[in-house]
């Protein structure tokens, strides 16, 4: 080969194949979809909250994609049924996830609907299921001597908590409750339209 | 988008691509001759370089060779300087995370180390940190030799790596602080991103300056890699970044379009052109076959581009859109075999050569290792495969056995022929290359088969539903130790690379008139 242009142009146009294909046309196909029947815009609070679950890298480990039941038991562990596009309609960014060190979370505002549970489970995962190796974060919570006006102390297992201390959430946890409260697609999926 | 219509555009799309095929055959593109293989040997004929210091005793003094060399050395050197700081704090960073996933109550308080935190700044410092820098170098240390011309603009080059290098160190304190834009691989935020762009033009400006200056006439094999590369990869980078055009799971597509392509488009390419060019030059034997290397260039192109999607099976995403990126990921097959074979072809006879020489070991086994993992990959992207290794620590072993087995291995080998020649030093410490190979080696051996392992029985305990979830946990947990144990080794290796470098630089250590080539017998390194 000797000559430049034909070169990079070939290459591009390979590329530009690529960019059609992955890019384009789901972009395409995608972009009329309606949300799921029942799914509310996030709220300020939650909104901030999926901002803290990204800030640590919550996706990292948790995915938001149940699959289909004839492909694996994801809806047997309660995860929930298969998502469809409309379900990620106010999602920005997506937050599909490629890992499952830890389980699928789409639905997890249906399962654990606690906030206590959340907030503790943030604060010592392994308080709540022994064997976990879910991070703790410490750094979400404050330990004082006893909460402040307006403030409700974390209700931890026993022995948990700091010695004579209080644990109490920041607001950064408490958002990130809410939005973890929020994730919830149990709506039904309209008929799909005809492909 | 209904049946009919693809299966309509798909055969329009043949046509074209016959059309242009034909067209191309008549112009001579295509010239399959081995001249073209040969341009990278200068006059000198089929001689072996390694290293071909000019107070060595191998190679031939070539002056243009000389002049190209000395037009590259300094921007050469800044960017694997820049290369060595980002692979230690990337192995360190990653060494940090994979404790972490196994003692998660290990430095839990510092917001910054939390794995979710740490863990991506391992990747970034990797993705646009080590890789980059390493072979944005590499390639504009080779432009000049095959063109046979010196490097145009250097300055300009400088000037973008000190802008690349600032919006890295601005992108992973806002990773460190927490503040992102929540997609894998593309966490950095957009408005950083801005001086990537900036760097990665100021950066090209001397590549394509140099082209335009060439003074060969036949582009060889590592040229189309490279030139390509270096034109994917800012479209890449653009499209991926563009604030508020994405959108749910559309979002999704593109990041993995952008997240495989990354790896394809531009890290694969850039390794490939490296081993394309110095395991020739370094057995003195011209690649075998002109043909097979232009059949693995395009289908590579081709092929690679639309492989993203399988990062999506069983996701929600459009179902033609996961079938066609698991066709293109078994057609992946074809390159990879095109280059795994005409590597074999070109080494065959002069295996010998791996005993003694630094750089053909590296990048001997950095070519295997890219023939093992993407055929691992193609296999991996059938939905059988997947729903067992999907979402699981699989697909990281395989992810390492991509990026470090593969293209680190070739970037590791290319720096070991360039350093001694712009610095005008030979690598002082023969023991401490020895080191980094095998402790490499066995790290990422530890690391893979281990990791693997674990993630299989991860993927196996997830899809039994009568398991309870921790289940899939549990049985991971030695495993991850056995990550950790690998990934010590890694970072261990490393130390003794950039310490070596280090005493390249400074001037420390013995001076030698010979490289450092490993086995003479059992006599110590020649030339101290």
């Amino acid at each position: 080969m000797n000559n430049e242009s034909a070169l990079l142009a070939g290459g591009m146009t390979m590329l530009a194949l690529a960019t059609s294909a992955l890019v384009v046309l789901p972009y395409m196909q995608l972009h009329d979809v309606k949300p799921t029947e029942g799914l509310k815009p996030y709220t300020a609070a939650q909104l901030r909250g999926r901002e803290v679950y990204i800030a640590n890298g919550c996706v990292y480990c948790h995915s938001q994609q149940p699959r289909d039941a004839a492909f694996a038991p994801d809806a047997k562990r309660g995860w929930g049924r298969a998502t469809t596009a409309g379900d990620y309609y106010y999602d920005k960014p997506h937050l599909l996830g490629t890992m499952r060190t830890g389980p699928d979370l789409m639905n997890i505002g249906v399962r654990q609907p606690s906030a206590d549970w959340q907030l503790g489970h943030l604060y010592q995962p392994r308080a709540y299921v022994s064997g976990s190796i879910m991070p703790a974060y410490p750094f979400l919570f404050d330990a004082k001597d006893a909460p402040d006006a307006g403030e409700k102390a974390v209700p931890l297992p026993p022995g948990y908590a700091p010695l004579g201390k209080v644990v109490v959430p920041t607001a950064a946890a408490l958002d990130l409750v809410a939005y973890l409260q929020s994730l919830n697609r149990t709506g039904a999926v309209l008929p799909a339209t005809k492909e | 988008m209904n049946t009919v219509a693809i299966l309509l555009s798909a055969f329009l799309l043949s046509v074209i691509a016959l059309g242009a095929f034909i067209w191309s055959m008549q112009k001579g593109l295509f010239d399959t001759s081995s001249a073209a293989a040969r341009v990278i040997f200068h006059d000198e004929g089929a001689h072996p370089e390694d290293p071909a210091s000019s107070r060595g005793d191998t190679g031939v003094v070539d002056a243009a060779r000389t002049a190209a060399d000395q037009s590259s050395a300094p921007v050469v050197f800044l960017f694997i300087c820049c290369a060595m700081v980002w692979l230690l704090v990337a192995s360190a960073a990653g060494l940090t995370s994979s404790i972490k996933l196994h003692e998660p109550d290990w430095l839990a308080s510092i917001p910054w180390l939390t794995f979710g935190r740490i863990r991506t700044i391992h990747l970034n410092a990797v993705a646009y940190g080590w890789a980059p820098m390493a072979g944005l170098g590499i390639a504009m240390f080779l432009l000049p030799r095959l063109l046979k011309t010196e490097l145009v603009g250097a300055r300009w080059a400088v000037l973008g790596a000190a802008v690349w290098n600032a919006g890295l160190i601005a992108g992973i304190g806002s990773i460190a602080a927490g503040i992102s834009d929540g997609l894998e691989w593309l966490e950095i935020p957009w408005q950083v991103d801005i001086l990537f762009v900036a760097g990665g033009a100021f950066v090209g400006i001397p590549l394509v300056l140099t082209l335009v200056n060439r003074k060969v006439d036949h582009l060889y094999v590592s040229v189309w890699y490279m030139g390509c590369a270096l034109f994917w990869f800012p479209v890449l980078f653009l499209v991926a970044n563009i604030p508020g055009l994405h959108f749910g799971v559309e979002q999704a597509t593109m990041n993995w379009w952008f997240g495989h392509n990354v790896l394809g488009l531009f890290y694969t390419p850039l390794a490939l052109a490296s081993i394309y060019y110095f395991l020739p030059k370094v057995i003195g034997q011209p690649v075998k076959s002109y043909g097979l290397s232009l059949l693995g260039f395009w289908a590579l192109a081709f092929f690679y581009g639309q492989v993203g999607g399988h990062h999506l099976v069983g996701g929600p995403v459009p179902g033609w859109l996961i079938t066609l990126s698991i066709v293109q990921s078994m057609m992946m097959l074809i390159p990879v075999i095109a280059f795994s074979i005409n590597q074999h072809q070109t080494l065959r006879g002069n295996f010998h050569r791996l005993i003694d020489s630094p750089t053909l070991r590296f990048m001997t086994f950095g070519g295997m290792m890219y023939t093992l993992s993407s055929i691992q990959g193609s296999f991996e992207a059938l939905r059988a495969v997947n729903r067992v290794t999907h979402f699981t620590h699989y697909t990281v072993a395989h992810a390492h056995l991509g990026l470090y087995a593969f293209v680190s291995f070739a970037f590791f080998g290319a720096i070991y022929f360039i350093v001694p020649r712009i610095t005008g030093r030979e690598w002082p410490y023969r023991w401490l290359i020895y080191a980094h190979f095998w402790l490499a080696v066995g790290g990422i051996g530890v690391y893979f088969i281990g990791l693997s392992i674990g993630g299989w029985l991860q993927g196996k305990a997830m899809l039994d539903a009568a398991k309870p979830f921790m289940d899939s946990v549990a049985v991971t947990v030695p495993y991850l130790k056995i990550r950790s144990i690998g990934g010590f080794m890694m970072l261990t290796s490393h130390l003794c690379f950039v310490a070596n470098f280090i005493c390249v630089a400074f001037g420390l250590g013995p001076n030698r008139n010979r490289p450092a080539m490993f086995h003479q017998g059992n006599k110590p390194a020649q030339g101290a």
